[in-house]
Order: C-alpha cells, then structure tokens, then sequence
C-alpha cells in the first residue's frame, strides 16, 4: 500500500507537470470483450453473494465484455490503482474523483456515445464533484446519505428531530441519559457532520461548508466532538459491529448509512431513521474512465448499462443507496419502489452535503484545515484530548 | 609432519574404494566438499538476500519516511532529513496512544504470566498420556479458528445484552459487574466497550503463545534437583519461589515477548472490542490511510520497534534465548 501511494504521489506529480491534453472518444468500436472495473464491495454483484442481486451477467451476455471486478476499501486505495493503471473503470467517491481528475487519471466522456444519459437526475448531471469546467468526467453511479439511526423503543412517538441526541447530552424519551446509548463513525469525516450541526446551531461562525473550515470553525467542530466522546461508549467502523451493537448494546440513537437501518429492520430491530433538521452528510459516487482504458468500448456500453438496466433499482436496494436514474424507482426495472426511495433518502437531496476531501486552498475561504490534520486530531478526540 | 605428507605409508592402496568421476554432478559435489563456504554461501543466499532486500529493504524504507515531514499547509511531504516527525509524536494525544498502547501490553503480559503458570506448570510435571494430549489440543484448538471468529464471539460474549451480564444477573453479581464496570478509566458503559473487555480478549488470544515456552522451560527443570530441594527440607512455596521459578523465567520471558509485541502491534481487536480509543497499530493504519500522513505513520511504526528491541535486550541479559 505505501508503495502504491509513493507510486501514485509520483505519478500524480509527474502528471501534473505535464498536462496532456486529452480528448474523450468520438465513437464506439467493437466490443474488446473484457472490462476491469475498481469498485466499492458490494457494489457489483453477479449473483453469488444473493442470487437475486444480478446486474452482471446480462451485460455480459449481452455485450460479450467479460467483467473483473477489483474491490478497494477506502477512496485511497481507489486512487493508487487507478495511477498503477490496467483498469477501465472506478467507482470514484466525491473525494477520490477529484483527485483523479486533477491527476489526468480519467478522461471526459462523450455523453452522446450513452443513449440513457437524459434520464440521468438532473439535480446530478452537472454536480461538482465529477464535472471540470463544464467537462463530464464520469457518469454518476450511485448516492446515499448519512443518516440518524434511532431505536424505535426508546423514543416512542417522538422521534428525534435534531442530530442534538448525539452531540449533546440530555435525557432520551424514555427518560433515561443518553450517554453510554450513542455512536458516532470512527472516520475523521465525521468532524463535517459537526461542522454541519454548527452551520445550523451557531451561524455566527460562518460555516458555509462543512467540509471548508478554517481554524477557528474547525476548533468549534471539534469541541462538540469533544461532548460527544464523553455519550460515545464505542465509535463505530465496521457497519456490521454497529449492527451488532443495535441488537445487543443497547443503543439508543446513531450516525449511519441507511444500509445497516434496512438490515436491521429487515431483521425484526425496532430502529427507524431520519433526516434531522441540520441535514445530513452524504456520499456520491461516479462512474470514471481510466485514462488509458484499453477496453474503452466495454467500458462505455456499461456506463450505459448502469443507467439503463436492472442495476440502478438493485443496487439501490442492495446498499440502501438511491439511484442517479430516477425513474428507477418507479418504473419496476428492478425490486426498487416508490417508497423505497424515498426510505433511503431520495427526497432529501438539497438537505445533503456530499462527500468531498477537506483541502488547505478551499473554495469558499482563503485558508481551510486540511484533511491530515482531521485525522490527527480525530484520533486526539476519541482519545479523550 | 610426516604421517599427513605419506598417507600411503601407513594404509595399504586401495584404488577400488576412490571411483572415478562420474560427470558434472561429482565435480560439483567434490567442489564444494573442498570448498565448505561456498556450500555454506549457496545455501544462505536465498534466505539471507529475502532478508536483506525484502526485510531489512521495507524496514530501512520505512525508517526514511520518519524522518520526512508533512507539510503544515499544504499536506504536501517534504523530503528532507528532519526530527520534527519524531517530536510529533509527543504530542499529548499522541503520546497517549504510545502509553495506552505499552499499558495496555505490559497488562496483557502480566495476566498471561499469572493464568499461563498453573496450567503450564500441571502439563509440564503432571500431565501423562491421554492427558498431555489433551492438554496440547486444549491449548492449540483456540489457534485453529480463525482470530476474526474468535474475536466476533468475544465481543458477543462482553456485550451489554450478552451472556456474562445474563449470567451475572442470573446469580445476583450485577452489583459486583457495574462495581468494576463504574471503575475510572478501565471501566465503561459494558464489557465489550471497556479497556477491561480489551485486555481479556486479548489475553484470550495470546496466551498460548505464553504457555508453550512456559511449559517447555518447566518441562527442563531436573527432578533431580526437586529432590534436592526437599531433601534439604524447603518447603514446596521455598522450592516454587527459589528452584522452579528462576530456573523456568527464560521460558516466562520468552514467552513475554510473544504477548508483548502481539499486542502492541495489534490493531484489529481494540478496533472491534472497546473504547475506540487508539492503540498504535491503529494510528499507523488510519494514518498512512486517506490522510496520507506517512512520515507520521511510520514514525509511530518506530515506536513499537525500539520498544521491542529494549525489551529483547533486557530479556537476552536474563537469558531468555538459552532456552529457544
């Protein structure tokens, strides 16, 4: 792995020197018949882990492009592959395709070549996180949000409305203390949800993005992490520990991803979740064209396969995501519903805040804490400084 | 001398016993017969070259990065020589993980010393056939599962809503379990999120580690001088304390190393089971991550190495590799 960074830190700089130039494809070819795709776990299923999450093997039949899928389990590891090179595609998060872009790791695509590209949700086909100075350099995949989690038994009638339940102390309905009965993620991103809860709470300090946070923003965000680490008996890291930690923790209310509350619910635990008053974080993937891509035809043919198949309903359901093709919901391509949707947050799009890397030259003010120093200090936080 | 120079002299010519060369495998085998360190040469260099280049190579490779810093504003890594990694690790908050991580060893250690020395000590002098045998199964059978199983089950079995407070509820000892559990520090809201619950399941973990050299240094220990021992009328805790304790320590040592450095590299087990709170293992991980802070990363990596190789030392003084 460090190897892998080195490689891609030089390749990075090396790249960046340079500059080529690079154009998208005018046409397709023939189908080169094989396509490596980097892809989150779980986010490509041939049917072997259920077999009714299929979204494979009708392309392959179809088109003849034989697919291999590389899992990577963090945006870094995503990155090192695609610099090491020998893969078409990756399903880049909002802080990976940055990198990859400005890397000259991808190239733009020509939308005209995806006939399904017009059912693309319109809040996303020009979203900042995979669109340059106006140029497409990927196809959206798949969203969610990061949503609160809460035991349906302990709050009763009235569910939480604010993501207070976990960043301060108070008494639950139930009418004893959270503390000892919350969570929070163990990743330093977790600082924006802070951040987040400030933008609403304190609006004097001028958050306008929770990801864009200079000194004095950030050393709010912190201070109520502080209070949260003093309610947080475990933070959690592994979706099926927190899982876990529902079922026989005791836990009364928590930050998660809408895929831990549908298996959680689908196994009989009373918990339910909400978009609380703040908003929420979230994360949007994409999906990106090497920029060396040898099997650029295959690679295009599932870009449009993602948009136009079963994929986008499954896959939904499958990580409790929600599809970039609206009408995937409703058209009953695949298991996904209305209601299902909605569940998982489609509505809630304006009220999400994705996913991007804290950087030191931010857009929104001159100098912002860089996302190192989130770590170091996160790692202080939950030990207790 | 002359009995070398005319060997004929004195053993009568037996040309029979002196076959001719039969072909490129003789001369070789005659070659390095006469030759021993080119034999000892051939053999050590595939071994030796995977521990130069592959070990040696990643570990001074990692030494380099520690001594690179990371740019405050830019998060850029600065290539050139410098300490300000090192003193990095100083900081309040990263000095806590050092500490809670040796603490946290250190605890292990003693815990595996105090349950490992009974049952080492009954295999050794008392277990006999079917027993022994049992004894090594009952021993190895938690090595053959998988480290992931086992911790998973343990924090099922710490969890708040899991068996030991079912069963302390059960006998009416909730009151003794929320006593320790209301502990500073070590104490937490359940087993499964305390430093109590860490430093059982990690004593689960190594402590075969720590009766396997326990038990084959008290295996040495000469009856003979058990003997010797009663006969000039010690007692049984005389000749514990003064015969079988300082004659078995290399093998407690040896076997201190093992739970020492497994726990202070461990970086999975207080990730599922405890407080969050990091350990070393953990900061490297999260470091080297998406924060690309390797300077910092390997320099915590260091940490455990010079730790260790103090440790080794003191342990070496005592004699702890005499009985390897």
């Amino acid at each position: 792995m460090k190897h892998l960074r080195l490689m891609g830190t030089t390749a990075l700089a090396a790249m960046l020197g340079v500059m080529p130039a690079v154009a998208q494809i005018a046409e397709l070819g023939t189908p080169e018949g094989k396509l490596n795709i980097v892809a989150w776990p779980g986010y490509i299923e041939r049917g072997e882990t259920m077999a009714e999450f299929d979204w494979v093997t009708k392309f392959e039949e179809a088109t003849g492009c034989m697919v291999q899928v590389k899992t990577a389990n963090t945006s870094d590891e995503m990155v090192a592959l695609m610099n090491e090179g020998g893969f078409d595609l990756v399903t880049a998060s909002g802080d990976a395709s940055l990198r990859l872009v400005a890397g000259q790791r991808v190239q733009p695509i020509n939308l005209s070549l995806i006939p399904s590209w017009g059912t693309v949700d319109d809040r996303l086909k020009d979203a900042p996180w995979y669109v340059v100075d106006g140029v497409h350099y990927g196809v959206p995949y798949q969203w969610g949000p990061n949503v609160l989690m809460y035991n349906t038994e302990v709050f009763g009638d009235s569910p939480p409305t604010s993501w207070n339940v976990v960043f301060e102390e108070m008494d639950l309905p139930d009418g004893k203390t959270n503390k000892g009965r919350v969570q929070a993620y163990d990743g330093p991103i977790h600082i924006a949800d802070a951040a987040q809860y400030l933008m609403f709470h304190k609006p004097e300090l001028g958050i306008t993005s929770p990801y864009e946070l200079n000194q004095e923003q950030y050393d709010a965000a912190l201070d109520v992490l502080r209070v949260q680490r003093t309610l947080t008996a475990r933070y959690w890291h592994d979706a099926f520990i927190q899982m876990d930690d529902f079922r026989n923790e005791g836990m009364a209310a928590s930050g998660t991803w809408p895929f831990q509350v549908n298996l959680l619910q689908a196994d009989g635990v009373p918990v339910a979740s909400v978009i609380p008053q703040e908003g929420a974080t979230g994360w949007a993937d994409t999906s990106m064209l090497h920029v060396n891509a040898e099997n650029t035809t295959c690679a295009y043919l599932w870009m449009e396969h993602t948009l136009a198949s079963n994929l986008q309903a499954d896959l939904s359901v499958w990580f409790g995501a929600n599809p970039v093709v609206p009408a995937a919901c409703t058209d009953g391509r695949g298991m996904q519903t209305a209601e299902g949707c909605t569940k998982n947050g489609f509505d809630d799009f304006e009220r999400i805040r994705f996913w991007t890397t804290p950087v030191t030259k931010c857009e929104s003010q001159g100098e912002c804490v860089p996302y190192y120093r989130w770590v170091s200090d996160y790692i202080g936080v939950i030990g207790g400084r | 001398m002359t009995l070398a120079a005319q060997p004929s002299d004195r053993t009568p010519a037996t040309p029979s016993a002196i076959l001719p060369e039969r072909g490129a495998g003789d001369r070789v085998s005659a070659l390095l017969w006469r030759h021993p360190n080119l034999l000892l040469a051939a053999l050590l260099i595939l071994p030796l070259g995977w521990l130069v280049v592959v070990y040696l190579g990643s570990l001074s490779a990692l030494l380099l990065q520690s001594f690179y810093s990371i740019d405050e504003f830019s998060g850029q890594i600065r290539r050139e020589f410098t300490l300000s990694t090192y003193a990095e690790l100083f900081r309040p908050a990263n000095l806590d993980i050092i500490i809670r991580t040796v603490a946290m060893s250190a605890a292990v250690t003693l815990g595996a010393v105090v349950i490992a020395f009974p049952i080492a000590y009954f295999a050794a002098r008392y277990a006999r056939g079917h027993w022994k045998a049992l004894f090594y199964l009952g021993v190895m059978l938690p090595l053959w599962s998988s480290y992931l199983v086992k911790v998973y089950a343990w924090k099922l079995i710490l969890a708040r809503e899991g068996i030991i407070t079912w069963a302390t509820d059960g006998i009416g000892a909730s009151a003794v379990l929320n006593g320790i559990l209301a502990l500073p520090v070590i104490g937490g809201t359940s087993l499964s999120t305390s430093y109590i619950g860490t430093w059982l399941v990690f004593l689960y973990v190594w402590l075969p580690y720590m009766i396997l050299p326990m038990q084959a240094s008290l295996e040495r220990v000469p009856q003979s001088m058990l003997e010797a021992s009663a006969d000039l009328g010690a007692s049984r805790w005389q000749t514990m304390r003064t015969v079988i304790f300082p004659l078995a320590l290399p093998g407690i040592i040896a076997g201190s190393i093992f739970t020492f450095s497994l726990t202070m590299g461990d970086y999975i087990i207080p990730q599922i089971v405890g407080s969050s709170r990091r350990f070393i293992g953990q900061a490297v991980y999260q470091l080297q991550g998406t924060a690309g802070n390797i300077p910092l990363a390997a320099a915590f990596a260091v940490v455990p190495i010079v730790i260790m190789l103090i440790y080794l030392t003191i342990a070496r003084r005592k004699g702890a590799f005499d009985a390897l």
